[in-house]
């Protein structure tokens, strides 16, 4: 149901100008076109309704919200009639009273009247109406009814219990206008009319991908969480920002004391604007659960029990540990890694210590592996380090082109809201190998669909800017008022060679030259073009130049600076973004400023009283191939899981094997913790304060809404881990950590949490010339002042097929597991995705014998593991696909060293590969499985 | 001798194709015409001699055989005489029906002789505003039941700016009762296609459709037919017309649950505003008339908005097919100005009763249409005179009914139409309807029900969103009060 804290006005806000009306004999004023029900609202009449809600398009269907109109026959329903200048409107009347008395009459004839066990008892809009109404009797005798149905309880989260339906339909509109999978209907006619999941299935069965908004919707008990149903009523809330994808949806965490009863994606949210999908709407109940650890544990050598300390014990060893180890080996022994799952603070603190502590900037994060080159490739291009717009610019894009992002299953409310704004025209181009299901869905369906080679985007959007080019559909005055014309002459003449042509790398894209034309030409002229992008371009040996490419496109076709456009990078984890802001990699502090610089250095020795290092530090790759020649040592590792996700298993546990000190600060003991000789219990997103920021650069406020666990939030954690290793650090909150970021960081100065209060986010750059920040960038000219277009000759990856590998896997996520789904796993939503598949095509698994649902061994020449298949032709024939949430999987034994030529970010997207049938587990995952429960044994406190 | 036989589905439904058959096989030429409005004549067959048809029916399959081996004699016992000097003819001004019935109505050159295609270039000739305007000077109200002013639908979807427009012809012609729209279809479908073609021209649409039930089959075939003979014969110049065949809801007669049909979607009403005028098929300017309402246009263009309005009476000007059916001597359509009472057009177009019992009840417009009792006989058969008495003129159609009619069964019939035809969208009439059936069987039952019933009448009539919910209570209450009157 709907949010706590503000009030469903019944229909969406409208812009437009002002007209004078009066209602109940007040003047008031309302934009032109708003419903009468929502004007009354804004002024504080609240008319009666209930099929109305403000999440979607009004519907006139419940018949309360009649008005009387002067000079009109009749009693219009206020929901569906707009304001008009000079309206008078009378919304009680003894005509009206009575006409709602009566509706209510008819309700509640076909209403179980079980309020008071009713889990909806106290927020359920019939009762309000029917107080609201004044109710009083109800003549009609038992008559036909929908009573006493059987309840469907299929969903892992929800119940719906159709006797208690009003047929309102609101939660049909919104699965249609808000999420837009189609999958409620209304069947049936009159007075069987019944809402219907799929065709006659049961929610769980049907193409309902949970996200919850029809549950938001109901105005009644009948779609209801199974949390409220078990635990009642919240009697408190608390805006939160959601901890899972780079979306970074604002939810509002309904409490009953400290107990989480439930998290409604939340109305006034910038980026979510009131939606959620399944993880965060659902999927938060791994915080409870009983594979946490909540307490510090150490133990001497990998394969030894763990033993659990106290937290002082616990930091006195780790300083101990990490001193030695930097006097045996010297400070280059020692590294760190920041996660992106954590808060902008917590990483701040954790690049501080190693930087600071240590006089050492080897510190990096697991950025590393999915989106450096967006970081990179942005800041050659247009001197930013960030996407170019905010999410609501959505609404104004007339042509899209997603490239290598999934966004229905990885950014589902992104996806969302794309779709809703190609249902309403807006064009689509769909570059990906596989067959996404922004290609095809209910009322969607791509104007273009590039199924290219894995590995060959940077051919493909330089082939579009040849198209662009060479047609002379360039946009001229963007070019020559913000672009740097030298480079811009030397790039055209670059593309507009004969071997950049759809023509000539067709083949080598394994897509069709004409289509290649058509949906450059339909980028370039279609209005306001923007692209999205994810992992399948970062994730290449070329993914650098592939984002690059990409910028040079949107600014061939004058597609930056304003809304409805520019370059979107679609973020995996909610605050990669942020991690990469606040100084994670080794080579720059926060705001992407190089080591090197002195003058900014300086800064940062003066403010934190410590000799830094000028030299850039070791990249993960380089820390674990370090760490293999016996000459890296000491690892802290903050809540990332670099076993599980970082390519090349085989190499990353020989790494970690090698060291002498791996700090593993984790929610859970994941599988980097089978090699960890010290384990330090995190929190969750639930447990503390802080920000994160999300792929719009949007800085948001996470809040405890319960206290730690296990006792201390994860700032603090590293905060006593700098005290027991000397440093002078005091911060009571982490907003004073912030107001150090602030300080130090110029794109975030003007960044404090009371104007996050106040503003709910702000976009940096925050600072006195944007003080509320910076929605969309690059308005009025460059950040590095002129745009830079950047020659992006192909280069083929080495990664190639052949007679014993003669297939492409490529690797992606499902919409209910995340990440290495150290969260999911330990959430209902295992009921959808319980283990990794590989999707293989029908005819490469008619020729080597596999059937739906068999075993198959994968093998790359890195490692093999195996899991079953699944056939579609959703992948092409050459391509298989699996996802990486399952460790028993491990999808990584298979993927190699190859990366990114700049950013080292490794090459998952495209590995050769064979698939045969196989009995069951590779002896690999044998061992390992055995090999993790050994190292998963807890001794006795100590 | 040429002989013509009908082919509309009244006279199919009482054997005229093998009376044709039979009729052919011994050697007289025929011709395939429509009904002419006399149903209780059908089959009515019509022998062309010297210039004059005569007529003989009702003629049944049994008679056929009999009427050949006699040659057609005027001395059958079911010869007629002179077709169109029948007094049930006579009396009418086919204006709109002008064609109907008196030829094969697929035959271009026949519509090309009666006048067809004038209109459309007398349309072109004044233009499209002088179209509309005549129009308006006719008076002509929508003839699907709201009588809401034609001209002003056909003037808002010409003044609004747009890409595209539609034009739709509402053929869901679903009231038990009426008939007219589909005698009209298979009588002269050139002419729902000229009319339509001259709102395609005066208001800058397109594309049209015919939306047409599908228990309307024939229409549907010659519909398609004539539309493909329109094009080649160029009829249809810059203006692209289909048919839609709906799919058996009743509510897709309403026009906005119809629009939402042809979008492909399940046929439920939609809140207005925003009106189809303005925002309609796929949200573009459309517009929706009834089948009559496009019948009238030819006519009035032809002979100018004038001639039209000097038929009828106050505010209803022009004609109507009044269409009488139930326990009434002739049943049939008669296009007949606006102003008869119903005795006369009961007993001096219908004959009476045809059982030979008392009359008991007229039912007026539909099946959502009020009851009418006999001392309501005196009134003027317009818009205005019946909502005054508390009906609604509807579609133009009488369903009488002799002494033995059962009111409070008929109450309970009005709801349970309802129930089985509501949409299921708005509360009133999804919940109401049921409600109504069961609160009418207390009353049958002898409990003193008739407040709860005056109250759930009030929310429809009030409280529904379209005409279904909304016009239910006419049937119940007047039914109640018939009752009631002659039994409390």
């Amino acid at each position: 149901m709907s949010n706590m804290n503000t009030k469903d006005k019944g229909t969406p806000h409208i812009d437009g100008e002002m007209v004078d009306f009066t209602i109940d004999g007040f003047k008031a004023r309302a934009p032109k076109g708003t419903s009468i029900l929502r004007a009354a609202s804004d002024i504080g009449i609240n008319i009666p309704k209930l099929c109305a809600t403000d999440i979607v398009k009004p519907y006139g269907s419940c018949r309360l919200c009649l008005v009387e109109i002067e000079g009109r026959t009749g009693t219009p329903s206020s929901c569906t009639t707009p304001i008009a200048a000079g309206m008078e409107i009378k919304t009680q009347t003894e005509r009206l009273k009575k006409l709602r008395r009566g509706v209510m009459e008819l309700y509640i004839s076909d209403h179980p009247l079980d309020c008071l066990t009713c889990a909806a008892n106290g927020d359920c809009e019939l009762q309000d109406m029917a107080g609201a109404v004044g109710l009083r009797d109800v003549r009609f005798e038992q008559g036909h009814n929908h009573l006493g149905q059987a309840k469907d309880i299929s969903n892992p989260y929800f119940d719906f219990d159709p006797s208690k339906c009003i047929v309102c339909a609101r939660c049909v509109r919104a699965c249609e206008e808000v999420q837009g999978t189609f999958a409620l209907s209304i069947d049936g006619r009159g007075f069987a009319s019944h809402i219907n999941a799929g065709v006659n299935e049961d929610f769980f069965n049907s193409e309902c991908v949970s996200c919850g908004a029809c549950v938001n919707a109901c105005p009644t008990g009948t779609l209801i969480e199974k949390s409220v149903v078990e635990i009642g009523q919240p009697e408190h809330s608390k805006i939160t920002t959601c901890a899972y994808c780079g979306v970074g949806c604002t939810f509002e965490a309904q409490m009953r004391g400290d107990e989480l009863v439930r998290m409604v994606p939340y109305k006034d949210g910038r980026a979510n604007r009131g939606h959620s999908c399944v993880k965060g709407r659902f999927a938060y109940g791994y915080a409870e659960h009983q594979d946490r650890i909540l307490k510090p544990m150490i133990r001497e050598k990998i394969g030894d029990a763990w033993q659990e300390v106290d937290w002082d014990y616990a930091f006195e060893y780790t300083a101990k540990k990490l001193r030695e180890i930097e006097s045996k080996y010297g400070n280059k022994a020692i590294g760190g890694i920041t996660s992106s799952r954590c808060t902008n603070e917590e990483t701040f603190l954790v690049q501080k210590l190693i930087r600071a502590g240590f006089s050492i900037n080897n510190v990096d994060t697991c950025a590393r592996v999915c989106h450096s080159p967006t970081g990179y490739g942005l800041k050659q291009a247009f001197g930013t380090s960030a996407g170019t717009q905010d999410f609501d610019s959505v609404e104004h894009v007339d042509v899209a082109i997603i490239i290598g992002a999934n966004p229905t299953d990885g950014h589902p409310v992104f996806a969302s809201r794309l779709k809703k704004r190609i249902r309403e025209g807006a064009k689509l181009i769909v570059i990906d190998p596989r067959r996404i299901d922004m290609v095809q869905s209910p009322h969607i369906k791509a104007d273009y669909h590039l199924p290219l080679r894995p590995g060959t985007n940077v051919a493909m959007v330089t082939a579009f800017a040849h198209v662009i080019v060479t047609e002379n559909l360039v946009d001229r005055d963007f070019i020559n008022q913000k672009c740097d014309i030298d480079e811009y002459q030397a790039w055209a003449e670059f593309v507009s060679d004969a071997r950049h042509s759809p023509e000539n790398i067709a083949p080598l894209c394994g897509v069709n030259a004409e289509d290649i034309r058509a949906a450059a030409r339909l980028y370039a002229i279609s209005g306001n073009g923007a692209i999205y992008y994810g992992l399948g371009v970062t994730e290449h040996s070329q993914g650098t130049t592939t984002v690059m490419a990409i910028a040079n496109l949107a600014m061939a076709t004058g597609n930056i600076g304003r809304k409805g456009v520019g370059v979107n990078p679609l973020r995996g984890q909610n605050n990669v973004q942020g991690s990469c802001d606040m100084g994670s990699f080794p080579h720059e502090f926060s705001g992407y400023r190089s080591v090197s610089d002195d003058a900014v250095r300086a800064t940062f020795e003066e403010k934190w009283g410590a000799k830094l290092s000028n030299v850039a530090g070791l990249r993960i790759p380089n820390m674990l191939d370090e760490a293999v020649a016996g000459n890296f040592k000491a690892l802290y590792c903050q809540g990332e899981d670099i076993l599980q996700s970082d390519p090349n298993t085989h190499h990353v546990s020989s790494a970690l094997a090698n060291m002498e000190c791996v700090i593993v600060q984790d929610l859970f003991l994941n599988e980097t913790a089978n090699y960890a000789h010290i384990f330090l219990p995190g929190c969750t997103f639930l447990e503390k304060d802080g920000t994160f920021t999300n792929a719009e650069r949007r800085i948001q406020r996470v809040r405890k809404v319960m206290q730690p666990k296990n006792g201390l939030a994860d700032w603090e954690v590293t905060q006593k881990l700098g005290l027991a290793l000397g440093m002078n650090w005091h911060y009571n909150h982490p907003s004073e950590i912030m107001d150090e970021i602030a300080e130090l960081t110029p794109s975030f100065a003007g960044v404090n949490y009371e104007k996050l209060e106040k503003l709910g986010s702000v976009q940096w750059p925050c600072d006195d010339t944007h003080p509320e920040g910076s929605p969309i960038m690059h308005i009025d000219k460059f950040a590095n002042g002129k745009g830079k277009f950047i020659i992006t000759e192909y280069v083929p990856t080495l990664e190639k097929t052949g007679p014993k590998f003669p297939l492409l896997l490529t690797t992606g996520r499902i919409l209910t597991q995340y990440n290495v789904g150290a969260q999911t796993r330990r959430t209902p939503n295992q009921k959808w995705h319980d283990e990794d598949l590989l999707e293989i095509n029908p005819i490469d698994a008619e020729i080597r014998g596999i059937i739906d649902g068999d075993f198959v061994k994968l093998q790359s020449r890195s490692g093999e593991t195996a899991l079953r298949a699944k056939i579609t032709d959703r992948v092409s024939a050459g391509v298989v696909y699996t996802t990486f949430h399952h460790p028993d999987t491990q999808a990584n034994v298979i993927t190699t060293e190859l990366s990114d030529w700049a950013t080292n970010c490794p090459e998952y997207k495209v590995t050769a590969v064979q698939v045969s049938k196989t009995n069951g587990e590779t002896e690999y995952q044998k061992k390992y499985s055995k090999f993790s429960d050994e190292n998963r044994h807890i001794g006795h406190a100590k | 001798m040429k002989i013509f036989i009908p082919q509309d589905s009244i006279s199919l439904a009482l054997g005229a194709d093998l009376i044709s058959k039979k009729i052919t096989q011994s050697g007289h030429e025929i011709i395939r015409n429509s009904s002419r409005g006399l149903h209780f004549l059908e089959v009515l067959i019509e022998v062309e001699i010297d210039g004059a048809r005569h007529g003989f029916g009702p003629i049944s399959s049994k008679d056929i055989d009999q009427l050949i081996a006699n040659g057609f004699s005027k001395s059958h016992s079911k010869y007629l005489g002179i077709v169109d000097e029948l007094p049930l003819l006579k009396k009418q001004n086919r204006l709109s029906f002008s064609r109907c019935g008196i030829n094969a109505p697929l035959d271009y050159d026949v519509f090309l002789s009666l006048g067809g295609a004038q209109a459309l270039a007398k349309a072109k000739s004044i233009g499209a505003q002088k179209t509309i305007d005549e129009i308006k000077i006719s008076g002509l109200r929508g003839r699907g039941g709201a009588g809401f002013p034609a001209a002003i639908k056909w003037q808002t979807v010409k003044d609004v700016q747009s890409n595209q427009k539609y034009i739709i012809c509402n053929a869901d012609e679903g009231d038990s009762g009426n008939f007219a729209d589909r005698a009209f279809m298979e009588g002269d479908p050139f002419g729902l296609i000229e009319a339509m073609a001259i709102a395609g021209f005066a208001l800058g649409a397109s594309v049209g459709y015919i939306y047409i039930r599908s228990e309307y089959p024939i229409a549907i075939k010659l519909l398609k037919a004539a539309i493909e003979i329109a094009k080649a014969r160029g009829l249809l110049e810059d203006f692209d017309l289909q048919v839609f065949v709906g799919a058996g809801a009743y509510v897709c007669g309403e026009e906005t649950a119809l629009l939402e049909s042809i979008e492909g979607k399940r046929g439920m009403v939609r809140a207005k505003p925003p009106i189809p005028a303005l925002e309609g098929l796929f949200g573009k300017p459309t517009l929706v008339n009834n089948v009559l309402s496009f019948a009238a246009i030819a006519p009035i263009i032809l002979n100018g908005g004038a001639h039209y309005a000097g038929f009828g009476t106050g505010r209803s000007l022009g004609t109507i097919p009044v269409q009488l059916s139930g326990n009434v001597k002739n049943g049939g359509y008669y296009e007949l100005p606006f102003g008869m009472t119903l005795r006369e057009l009961i007993y001096e177009i219908g004959g009476g009763v045809k059982s030979g019992r008392e009359f008991g009840a007229v039912q007026i417009g539909g099946p959502l249409g009020a009851y009418f009792t006999s001392e309501n006989l005196d009134l003027i058969f317009d818009y205005e005179t019946l909502a005054q008495a508390g009906g609604i003129l509807g579609h133009g159609s009488l369903v009488v009914f002799d002494d033995t009619i059962d009111f409070l069964k008929m109450a309970r019939f009005a709801f349970e139409f309802c129930a089985h035809e509501s949409c299921g969208k708005c509360t009133p009439c999804r919940i109401g309807s049921t409600r109504g059936v069961e609160t009418m069987d207390r009353i049958i039952a002898g409990e003193n029900q008739y407040e709860l019933v005056d109250d759930l009448c009030e929310t429809m009539k009030f409280g529904s969103l379209c005409a279904l919910g909304g016009f239910t209570p006419y049937p119940v209450q007047s039914a109640i009060k018939a009752w009631r009157g002659k039994n409390v």
